[in-house]
């Protein structure tokens, strides 16, 4: 058949199984818009292209398929980068789309040109310039399987405006792509399997560090076998939520700068470390010269090129983890280590008396508290997508996160403006999921003209803005570190309630404890997206914090509360 | 210390500003790199020449592998091998100096392959030491002009980096 190449592209997209796609038109996508009418892939107009990428990636990381956003040339296509570098350090399985000049002015500054791909170069897994029409179908194939083979990633597919204008006879092809340097189906050899077998039969203090990985590859279920058959308590890397139950007795929660102390404490203490689909990033490990010391290191990981990286390891099991934990469980032997997580249960009990959601109400309106209250009052079973800052850092410590893909933030790149049209992107993915926005007054702003996208897409995001007058995060490390010298993170912000009514939407202010359970209900029952403005403690810390190169036993520690005492911080 | 890293590419548009980018990305820094069609069409060959120690090498030879379009990547530094540069030297030659210099060309098994009354252009292939030599002996005589394609390097032996085929005739791929 005659097609053009905008037709092949869309022919293309939905023989890949796309439902729907986030972008923004203008003069260089203009005829791959004008195909769109007449294929069934539902387009999601964003008010700002980084909003659209957001959305790719979080539709991504909610559905397990890959995110599609689409964007014209020039300003459409860098305004896509921050989230295309979002998706790369957190290896989300998207793919943009972007128009090109037409080809014969590429190279002569024409109007809305940018060398797109040079530009992200190093922040895709790969990209393509796609200038012949009869290029478009197998790069787009191409596009789609490298996006989301072997370590996901975003793919750039960068479109001249006369190829997709361009009729060709054209038909499905659907010969095996063929891309010779591309192997994403490593696997270990039994030999090494043995070594690690062997080492965790030898181990009196084995730990599991679980990150994303587990998601990724789909072995939820294996980790749990693996665990529970070895007995070996799991601690969470900030983007491994969710890929274990939080309830589960041998979770001990998350690791690092913001992680439980008695986590970072047995990170310290085992002699085993069991890397699960994790890469020991500097937030992760605090000083690497100190970090561990004691403990062998078996890391599982699908990428060769994050072995040795930031962490030396004593054995590699290079290949899917899911595939890996598979070979593991064939031959391992039922273990029992009730004694050192005992040890751990201990600490565990000590820091409980610091833990600010065993403080008594004071008045006050602890962001904590927010969290521990939504995680309540929506039964732990919302998907949650987070902003950046200490909102992020909150959410990870008491959203109690059950189920896969339920947990969705920026780790890697640690984005600000990503909880909004994050929450939007998911929820497309999982429209039978409750889905929250977790945000601070600041990270909201960046993106909240995302807003008017999930008014006119009639969808149902509910946003939590953590609103306490800073950039609290970086107030946090002037207060630590500045000697509280607030140099530009005092922050004043429109009247988000009005702000949310002017969309068309709901909004609540919430002041006090008393009123968190039932704005959250109210929420909950309400048809459209609702923005709740929690007004929570203005100087409030994320405890324990290691500082940023640190050795990570040595932690800032919220310190123990008094009822008597109004606000803590003077005590770090 | 010097690494000879040798990777055969895919010979497509951007392929060299992908691996020259991924060095300069990863704070690796070059010290040469050549670059040109093998005997297999489609396929390009690239030898790199890199400063670094051990450990950093197996990161990058990793790296390399991620880039979609490398297909095969090995670390010639310990193995024996035959290493070449060529130069061209434009050095001034005068009635002087003439048969001074054309004598060094005898023993530098090199050629002259233009003259004019004042000067030579020399040209000299050998590894990095050889020719090093012999710029050290024709600088007292005013070398005015030089170019040198930077270093190729093959593994010696009759095993080459296609002998590792995976049945189809195709490069496979080994993993770091």
């Amino acid at each position: 058949m005659k097609l053009t190449g905008a037709q092949i592209l869309w022919e293309t997209l939905v023989k890949e199984g796309v439902e729907v796609v986030f972008g923004y038109p203008g003069g260089a996508n203009l005829p791959i818009y004008d195909a769109m009418l007449d294929y069934p892939i539902h387009h999601v107009l964003v008010r700002h292209e980084q909003g659209a990428s957001h959305m790719a990636d979080a539709y991504a990381r909610a559905s397990g398929k890959v995110g599609v956003a689409m964007a014209t040339s020039g300003p459409g296509a860098t305004n896509l980068v921050t989230g295309i570098a979002t998706a790369m350090m957190d290896s989300s399985p998207t793919v943009f789309i972007t128009g090109q000049v037409t080809s014969k002015y590429i190279g002569y500054d024409a109007f809305q040109e940018t060398d797109v791909t040079g530009i992200t170069l190093p922040i895709t897994k790969h990209n393509y310039l796609v200038t012949r029409t009869s290029d478009i179908a197998h790069t787009i194939r191409e596009a789609f399987y490298i996006a989301k083979t072997g370590r996901p990633g975003p793919v750039l597919v960068d479109i001249s405006k006369d190829a997709q204008q361009i009729s060709i006879d054209w038909e499905h092809d659907n010969t095996p792509i063929r891309l010779p340097g591309y192997r994403p189906d490593l696997s270990p050899v039994s030999k090494d399997i043995d070594q690690a077998l062997d080492m965790i039969s030898r181990a009196k203090k084995p730990l599991i560090l679980a990150g994303q990985g587990v998601i990724l590859s789909g072995a939820t279920a294996e980790l749990m076998e693996f665990a529970e058959r070895a007995n070996i308590p799991i601690a969470m890397t900030l983007l491994g939520i969710s890929g274990f139950p939080a309830t589960h007795p041998l979770n001990l929660g998350m690791m690092g700068m913001h992680g439980e102390a008695w986590v970072n404490h047995a990170i310290q203490d085992a002699d085993l470390l069991l890397a699960f689909g994790m890469r020991f990033d500097d937030r992760v490990t605090g000083n690497t010269k100190t970090y561990a010391l004691n403990a062998r290191k078996i890391h599982a990981d699908i990428d060769p090129a994050e072995i040795n990286k930031n962490i030396k390891v004593d054995l590699a099991l290079i290949g899917d983890l899911r595939s890996t934990l598979s070979q593991l469980l064939a031959r391992l032997q039922p273990l029992s280590h009730q004694e050192w997580i005992g040890q751990i249960m201990d600490i565990k009990g000590d820091s409980s008396v610091r833990d600010i959601v065993n403080l008594p109400d004071n008045q006050h309106l602890y962001a904590a508290h927010v969290i521990n209250d939504l995680w309540r009052h929506t039964s732990g079973d919302a998907l949650i997508v987070t902003d950046v800052g200490q909102n992020q850092m909150w959410t990870a410590q008491y959203y109690k996160q059950d189920h896969p893909r339920m947990f969705i933030t920026s780790g890697g790149l640690g984005t600000m403006g990503f909880g909004l049209p994050g929450a939007i992107g998911a929820k497309f993915g999982r429209p039978d999921k409750q889905v929250w926005a977790v945000a601070g007054d600041g990270g909201f702003q960046m993106t909240a003209a995302e807003l008017s996208t999930a008014a006119q897409e009639g969808i149902k995001v509910n946003v939590a803005i953590l609103n306490n007058g800073y950039l609290g995060m970086v107030r946090q490390w002037q207060e630590f570190f500045y000697e509280r010298r607030y140099a530009a993170t005092p922050m004043r912000s429109p009247d988000f309630v009005m702000l949310a009514e002017s969309h068309g939407l709901t909004g609540i202010r919430v002041t006090t404890r008393a009123e968190v359970e039932p704005a959250i209900r109210r929420a909950e029952e309400m048809e459209g997206s609702v923005v709740i403005d929690f007004r929570v403690e203005q100087e409030d810390s994320v405890y324990p914090m290691v500082p940023a190169g640190a050795d990570l036993h040595d932690m800032i520690r919220r310190p123990i509360p008094s009822p008597l005492v109004e606000t803590a911080e003077d005590e770090i | 210390m010097n690494h000879t890293i040798v990777a055969l590419v895919e010979d497509k548009p951007g392929v060299l500003n992908r691996v020259a980018s991924l060095f300069r990305r990863r704070a690796f820094n070059i010290e040469s790199l050549t670059v040109g069609h093998t005997e297999q069409a489609g396929i390009s060959r690239m030898t790199i020449m890199v400063d670094s120690d051990d450990q950093n090498i197996e990161r990058l030879v990793a790296y390399l592998y991620i880039l979609v379009n490398v297909i095969k990547v090995i670390d010639l530094t310990q193995t024996p091998k035959v290493t070449r540069d060529l130069a061209m030297i434009k050095v001034t030659a005068n009635t002087e100096s003439r048969t001074h210099i054309m004598q060094f060309v005898d023993v530098f098994r090199a050629h002259i392959v233009d003259i004019t009354n004042s000067s030579f252009i020399i040209e000299i292939t050998g590894d990095e030491e050889k020719i090093e030599g012999f710029i050290d002996v024709l600088r007292p005589y005013g070398i005015i002009e030089m170019v040198r394609t930077g270093i190729v390097s093959m593994a010696r032996g009759a095993n080459t980096m296609v002998s590792n085929t995976n049945g189809n005739g195709q490069y496979a791929q080994t993993p770091a």
